[in-house]
This record gives structure tokens, sequence and C-alpha cells, in this order.
């Protein structure tokens, strides 16, 4: 493993910056109903039509915990292979806000419900560990609207008390490509546990960035600043790069970086500050005294325990152990459920080796040209298969294939048939082939003559005229045997 | 029957049930004394011609087996009633209508109850004199000028004066019974967790719990029987097996163990009350009981360590009323700068102070000193209950360190009128349930009431020892009806 050849480094005159990156993920809990109140959670709804009493923060009113979302949190710290804290608490972080109707977010500080844990990243120079310090559950808040009136600022509670997972990173990353290597990750585990659908346009997952630089070797962590709500894998790197690049500049100048929080500005492509340590909330936090400590028992998490499926990880070993994939194939394979399944379905009747560079080869590309998720493939699982047959029993060639699989790609048509209707099938009777290598010998008697008295390079010529006067159709590797005895 | 108000709940019960009264007569005749009542100040919104409706609409078809057949009744203004104003006693919640029903409340209209208005209390149910409310004091009927006790005291006014036969007030502190002690009634504060506080505007929610208010302990018995219910909508609601109060109620109390804690000898407190105590140490012995001398090590430290607590809760409870949602607004610049201007004019000089302290009490640097203190104080007040009730059923004492006092006595010393709270705030602090009962008057005849504590979730074995104290003490409150002209 040539670690130096990736390792991601600002450098600067004589010397060489190392960028320590943590992550505060927040991720929105996949469930019907909010943390603490039961209304619905459901994307796109009009203002305000889907807020409850609670969710107003009315006099009188009691937050009710969802047992829903505590299973869900519990599931993905499983996931993520930590310490599920059988007894946790929910605090209240006490601040002003208007879209913050209960003038506090009810959130976990000083006992969350999931301790540490652990991310396996796949890099291109082999696995790296990532760290969580902590998974804790907490409500977003609702929604201010600045721009659709000249004075006044517009509030949408939809949102308010959405129950969402922070998951805190260890200051593990060190470069933009494994946050995206990380993000993804735990987007994929989340996706395969279902307990967060990681769409990010919908906001259902953002995170704070902790970005700090120091010079290369350095053990003491420099000064971080944190960039707020960031809500793309992309954003995020561009974050990090110029947040990175603008701590260097600083220290090279011989000055000291603050610590504050950042915001990133994704028009200018630059973080600007938010406001400084100074200035800093004082969240008073205080343990929530309309709600008990949430208590969970070892059976409660056991049952959890067996709703787990295969995670990534796991199916990635399963993959290289069961079905002979490189490690590059099988963490395409597995990088999400969706795709996995579709391999796993293909694989069920047809050769592993050949499903796997279809899938990952023609498949992916085909997708990704139409702009599709796997889901909403035109070729389904079964019809793959089938193509991969016909190729393996050598009624179509890998040439033919292609056209095959083309014509499929317009709908989800059965490939036998389109080899059946279209003629496409390969010619592997010797007699057929015989007489048709007779002719086009005779056809180029000259060029015949030429490749006895030894001119061998125009054995291609042949193969190739062979091909187009069969339409393609003709077996290559009989065409080669024939021919080679003709000549 | 021209008496209709001088009637006790049970009796009217009884009268409606046997049909010698109608819903209509007795509520048009707490109407009636009700409105020759007004310079009490005890009601903040009334709701009369609706009760009256609700009256006659109950006496067209009366539900007679329900156990508040058609019985008036107001209620304290921190009670969130559907339709109808509840304010808190605060302006920030003047123009506020619910448009949902606390549980407490609905399990009273459920059992038959109409409502009559909404009672007057301090703002947010901060003080002990009922001076803090924004819609003035109530006076005590006991006396012209004289505080009613807080911060349920238009409930506590309302009841003795007979403008309603019971009411449910909430009890902090001691909201519920330093109130009834000041004016002669009885007063329940349940356990912890008995009664939802689901709808009640919340003060400090791990120590607010509401509880009934009434002319005597069976009538007391009878709403506590009604308002004590698990509530899912609660998470410090508990499910446990609550008694038919008022049918197990007993004046048997013969071999109850009942101890007297040392420390509630505290000092300067005046002789009437250390003569009230021994008095009432005497009606235990008459009823049987044994008294036992017990030590709570901690009673010194409730204080304090109720007023970190308390207010600090009360800080974040508090941060909802910001003039964005609901309630008063005043314009403001910006954000900001609306929300200062509400919220210093939206509340008053003592929910103030109080929001001050708890901010301060909960700040980086400070919560550890105060708050975290507070908390293991508090569990030590608690463990202290826990140790004293190995050995007896229940505690006596007395139910304030004074009788009631003037209008305006204390209103600028805070720390004299917390001092109030003494004897009561231990219990909220260690969840248990608190009753306090009449038990004499004082030089000027003003009324005195003791105390008694009991173990968590015993309410009966509580109201059993009041039930039979009561009988023993033959306590008869002077009321002159001085505010009728």
């Amino acid at each position: 493993m040539s670690k130096d050849k990736s390792e991601y480094l600002i450098n600067r005159k004589d010397n060489q910056y190392e960028v320590v990156i943590g992550l505060e993920v927040h991720a929105q809990v996949t469930s019907e109903s909010k943390l603490f109140s039961t209304s619905s959670t459901k994307f796109g709804a009009e203002p305000n039509t889907q807020v409850s009493l609670v969710d107003a923060a009315l006099p009188g009113m009691l937050p009710v915990i969802n047992e829903y979302c505590v299973k869900q949190a519990i599931k993905t710290g499983i996931g993520l292979k930590a310490k599920i804290n059988k007894r946790s608490v929910f605090d209240r972080k006490n601040y002003f806000y208007a879209d913050l109707p209960q003038g506090y977010q009810i959130s976990q500080f000083k006992d969350p419900i999931v301790g540490e844990g652990k991310v396996i990243l796949d890099m291109p120079d082999g696995q790296k560990e990532v760290g969580i310090e902590r998974l804790h559950l907490e409500q977003d808040a609702g929604k201010s609207i600045h721009d659709l009136d000249p004075k006044n600022t517009f509030v949408d509670l939809n949102r308010s008390g959405v129950a969402l997972m922070e998951i805190v990173s260890k200051p593990d990353l060190r470069s933009p490509d494994e946050v995206n290597a990380y993000v993804k990750k735990l987007r994929s585990i989340m996706r395969y546990l279902g307990t967060c659908d990681g769409n990010m346009q919908e906001g259902s997952l953002r995170a704070d960035v902790n970005v700090s630089v120091r010079k290369k070797g350095s053990k003491v962590f420099g000064t971080r600043c944190e960039i707020k709500n960031v809500n793309s894998i992309k954003f995020m790197q561009m974050a990090i790069e110029y947040e990175a690049n603008r701590q260097v500049d600083l220290i090279e100048e011989g000055q000291s970086i603050d610590q504050e929080t950042r915001l990133f500005d994704t028009k200018k492509n630059e973080t600007r500050s938010m406001r400084s340590k100074e200035d800093a909330h004082d969240y008073r936090y205080f343990p929530d005294p309309d709600l008990l400590p949430l208590e969970v028992s070892d059976d409660f998490i056991e049952k959890l325990k067996l709703e787990i499926p295969e995670l990534p990880d796991e199916k990635k070993k399963r993959f290289i152990e069961k079905f002979k994939l490189s490690p590059y194939e099988a963490t395409i394979l597995v990088s999400d459920n969706e795709t996995s399944n579709y391999f796993e379905n293909v694989i069920k009747k047809s050769d592993v080796k050949l499903a796997t560079n279809w899938i990952i080869g023609e498949l992916f590309a085909a997708l990704n040209e139409k702009n599709l998720e796997i889901t909403e493939s035109p070729i389904s699982a079964g019809n793959l298969s089938k193509l991969i047959n016909l190729i393996k029993d050598g009624t179509i060639s890998g040439k033919i294939a292609k056209t095959v699989f083309e014509n499929m790609m317009e709908g989800d048509k059965d490939p036998k048939k389109i080899v059946e209707e279209k003629g496409l099938k390969q010619e592997s009777d010797p007699k057929a082939l015989e007489a048709l290598i007779d002719k086009v010998i005779d056809d180029n008697r000259e060029k015949a003559n030429e490749y006895k008295s030894g001119k061998v390079k125009l054995f291609g010529f042949f193969v190739g005229q062979v091909m187009k006067v069969s339409g393609g159709k003709a077996n290559p590797q009989l065409v080669n045997e024939i021919l080679k005895k003709k000549l | 029957m021209s008496d209709i108000t001088k009637q006790s709940l049970s009796e009217l019960i009884k009268n409606i049930k046997d049909k010698k009264l109608s819903s209509t007569e007795v509520t048009k005749a707490f109407v009636e004394r009700s409105e020759k009542s007004k310079e009490l100040n005890a009601y903040v919104t009334e709701d009369f011609s609706a009760a009256i409706d609700k009256a006659k609409k109950f006496d067209e078809n009366p539900n007679l087996d329900l156990k508040l057949p058609g019985i008036p009744m107001a209620v304290k203004d921190l009670f969130c009633t559907k339709n109808v104003k509840t304010t808190a006693g605060s302006k920030i919640l003047n123009n506020f209508i619910p448009t949902y029903e606390s549980t407490v409340t609905q399990n009273i209209w459920n059992e038959g109850a109409i409502l009559l208005g909404k009672l007057n209390c301090d703002e947010f149910a901060m003080g002990s004199s009922n001076e803090t409310s924004f819609f003035g004091c109530v006076q005590n009927p006991i006396d012209k000028d004289l505080v009613p006790g807080g911060s349920s005291g238009g409930s506590s006014s309302a009841v003795a004066a007979q403008l309603t036969p019971i009411t449910i007030g909430t009890d902090t502190g001691g909201s519920i019974r330093q109130p009834a002690s000041f004016t002669g009634i009885v007063g329940l504060k349940p356990t912890y967790g008995s009664c939802s506080r689901y709808g009640i505007v919340a003060f400090a929610s791990s120590l607010d719990q509401a509880g009934p208010m009434a002319q005597n302990v069976r009538d007391c018995a009878l709403l506590h029987e009604v308002i004590s219910s698990y509530d899912e909508k609660d998470s410090t609601s508990i499910d446990f097996k609550r008694n038919n109060y008022v049918k197990e109620l007993t004046n048997n109390i013969k071999g109850k163990k009942i101890g007297i804690p040392k420390e509630y000898r505290v000092d300067a407190m005046p002789k009437e009350i250390e003569d009230l105590w021994k008095k009432g140490i005497d009606y235990a012995k008459d009823c049987g009981a044994e008294i036992i001398d017990i030590s709570l090590p901690h009673t010194n430290y409730a204080l304090p360590t109720y007023y970190i607590v308390a207010p600090a809760e009360a800080s974040s409870n508090l941060a909802r009323y910001d003039g964005v949602k609901y309630g008063f607004r005043a314009d403001g610049e910006n954000l900001i700068d609306m929300y200062e201007k509400t919220r210093s004019e939206g509340f008053g000089a003592e929910v103030q102070r109080r929001i001050m302290i708890g901010t301060y009490v909960l700040s980086s640097g400070y919560y550890d000193a105060y708050y975290l203190k507070a908390q293991k104080v508090r569990k030590l007040i608690k463990n202290d209950f826990d140790e004293a009730y190995k050995k007896v059923d229940a505690i006596l004492t007395p139910s304030t360190p004074s009788s009631a006092f003037k209008i305006g006595e204390k209103t600028n010393d805070p720390v004299s009128m917390y001092l109030n709270d003494i004897f009561t705030v231990p219990v909220n602090l260690a969840g248990l349930p608190g009753i306090s009962i009449p038990a004499g008057h004082d030089a000027k005849g003003y009324p005195l009431g003791l105390q008694i504590i009991g173990k968590a979730f015993d309410e009966q074995n509580l109201l059993n020892i009041a039930y039979a104290m009561e009988e023993k003490i033959n306590f008869k409150n002077k009321i002159t009806d001085w505010w009728i002209k």
C-alpha cells in the first residue's frame, strides 16, 4: 500500500500541512412521525400543515418519545458497530430563534443513546478506519424563510420536531476524498438499515464540518473551525479545500487561527465567519424534566440485532470469498443494497464473472447515461441473466451481446427473442463457416497467395472479412481455426 | 334552599342526586354569589352564562351516575381550557385561547362538572400571595387587604368565600397547601405523577402537580379521585393502581405512626405556630395515632435547593413565550429587539427575576456549582424522607410558618416571601403527597393549617389521617362576607 502517493497535503514554500477533519452528520431518521409528536414527517407538504400542538410549543404541551425513532437510532448504532447505551438522557439545548418554538431543542448532551463505534472506508490504497465518537437523537428546528417578503420572515414548522441522529466522528479524516468516502459509507450503512434515506436534496443528510491544519508530522491538533450545515458532499469537499488553504495561509503569515463557526458560501466558494468562540451560545444544557431518562433492556437491543440485515462490510467479505470478486468489484457492488440485490439476482442463474463485468461495465454506464438508479433499470436482473447465458453457451458473441443489450435498454425485452427476431444468433456450424471462408479466400486470391508466401499479418484481414460477410455472427473461435487450416 | 353555596360538595351532590336541587339552581347560586364578590378579584375570566346554559342542558337529561353531576366549579387559570381564555395570570398570555383541554380538567368535565370560570393566580404560579398576577391582587375572604396565599390565591379565596364548591390548583412549592392554610380550607398536593401535567401551563416541570382544594377532606378526596389518572400524553405520569379514595375513606387511624421532624422547628417560628403544632400532635394522639420523633436532616437546604431547581426549569419552560407564535407581542426593530420588548413588557418583575436566576444557575461555569449541586441535595432530601418512612406512615408539620399577611407587606422582600414555603417545598422536591388542613386560628382570628406528608402514592392513608384529625379539630372558618355590600 503506497500511502504516501494519495496523501492529501497542502504545500507552501518549505512546509507541508496535513488537514484534520471531523464530521457531525445530521441524519433524518426514517420515520412516519416526529421524535416527540405524532405529526407526519412527509417531505414537501404545504407549510405548517404538519404541525401538532407539541411541535408549535403551545402552553402545557409535553413531549412523548416515539419508540420507533429510538429503535432506528439503536439499529444505526449497531450498524456502526457502536456501544449502545442502555440509559440515555434527553437534555434541553436552550436558545432563542423564530423557528425554534419551544425556545430549546430537545437533544442528548452528556448521555447519548449510542457511544463509540467505527466506519471502515475503502480507499484506493486500502482500508481506513474512522472512529465514531457518538450518536444522539435530537429534534430538528423549523425553517425560517427570509426571501418571501422584504420586511418579514416567515416560519414553516413542518420540520419542527422531526427526529435527527447526530453522528459525530472522531477527527480521523484527512482529505476531501476521505470525507466523500465516509459520508457515502455512512449513508450506505443507513440505507441498508432503512434508518435514514440519505437524501441530501431534501435535507435528510447534512453535516457540520470541523477543519484544522497542522504541519506534517505534528501530533498536536491545530485550532479548528466548524463549517455549519453543509448539505452536499461536493460542497463539503469544496468547503474543506477552501478552509484548509485559508488556515494554512494564516499560519504562513504568522497569524493564528480563531476558533469559530463559519458558513460556506456555495456561490462564492468560500467560508465566512459566522460567530467567534466568544460569541458562542451558552446553551445551558440540562436534563429535560418533561422526559424521564430513556432506558432500554438487553432484550430490546437483542431483538433489534435480529432485524439487522447483512451490512456492506460483511456483504463485501462474502462476495469476495464466495464469488471470488476482487475487492474493487465487491466494493462497487455492495455500495448500496439495491445494487447488491440486483447482482445477486443476476448470478442466481448465470456466470458470476460475466455478470460482474456486465453490471459494473455496460449496465452502470448505460444507467449513468440515462441518469437512472439501479431500481429503475430498464433491464431486469432476470433478462440480464439470460443475456449472459446466451454469451456463455456461445449462442451469441460478446460483440453481438452489446447490440442485444442496447436493444434491451429500450425496454425490458427477453434477449432470446431479440436474437431470434433480429437473426443475431452466432454461426457455429463448421460446414456453413467453411463455405463462407472458401468464398472469402476465393474472392481474395491474391492476398491468400501473399499470406502463403509469408505475409502472416494478413490473417487478421481474412478474419475481418469473414466476420463482415457473416454480419458479425460467425463464431470467432471457429473462424480462426478453419481459416488457419484453409490458408 | 337558600344556602346552596354554603353546602359542601358532598351535600350538593347528594341533593342533586336526590333531585332536591337541580344543576341550574346550584350553578345560578354560585354565579350569583360570584357576581356579588367581584371585590375579591378571584376570577380572571368568568364563564357564567355558558355555565348556566350547560347546567340547563345537564338538567334536561341528567346523568346522576357521574361523580360530579352538574356541579359548577371554577378552576385555576393555569389549566388550559378549550375555547376559554387561559392566561396563567400573565400579560403575555392575556389573549390566549387554547384549542385544547388539559387532561385534569377534561377528567372533571367527563364526570359532569361545569366550568364557572378561571381563577386568578400568581403569574405563571410564581408567588406566595397572588400579588404577582397581571390581573391584580386577590382578597382573602377572611379579612380585607389580606393575601389569600399563592400561587393558587384565586382558588383558595373562591373556595373559602363559597364562590365555587371546590376547585383545582397547582402546587410547585406549596401553591395549593399554603393558600389553603391562609384561607381555612383543605388543599392536597398529590404524589408527583398522579395527575397529568398535560395542558397545564408549566412552571417547573419536575415539581408541578395539580391537586384539589375544598372545604373538607371528603370533598378533597372525591375531587382527587376524579383528577388522578394515568396519561400517556405526559411522560412523567405514573401508571399505578388508584384507589376509590372516597369509598375507602376512614377515620380509623389507630396505630398509625406519625412522625414529627425536629428540623421543622425553625428559628423565629411564631409561638402560635408552635402551639398549633403541639395541638395537632394531641389531635393525632386522640385519634389513636402513635407519635414518633424523626429527623429530616437536610430540611435546611430545601428552600435554597428549590430556588435553584424551580427557576432553572422555569427559565427554559418560559422561553416559548417569545411573541412569535401566540400571546402578547411588542413591536421591535428586529427579532432580538422584538424578543426583548415582548418579554420585558409581557412578564412581570417576579417572573423576570426567576428567569434570570434560572438562566444564571444553568450557565456554563455555574451549572455544576448550582444546578448540579441542587440536584444532589434534592436526592438527599428525598433520601431523608425514605429513611423516615421506614419508621412512620406519615409526617405532621405546620403548613406555613405564619398566618396570612397583609397585601403589600412582603412585596419588596422576596426572600421573606420565599420563606413562606419553607414547610411545603421539601414535599415537592421529594415528589411526595402533602395535605393542608385548617387546624386553628391565630390571635387575629386568621386560620392556621397543619400539613400531613404521606408516602409516595399513599394518598389514601394521607386522606384518612386528615379525615380523622379534621373530625377532632372541628374547625369553623370565620367568614363575615365583609366584601358583599
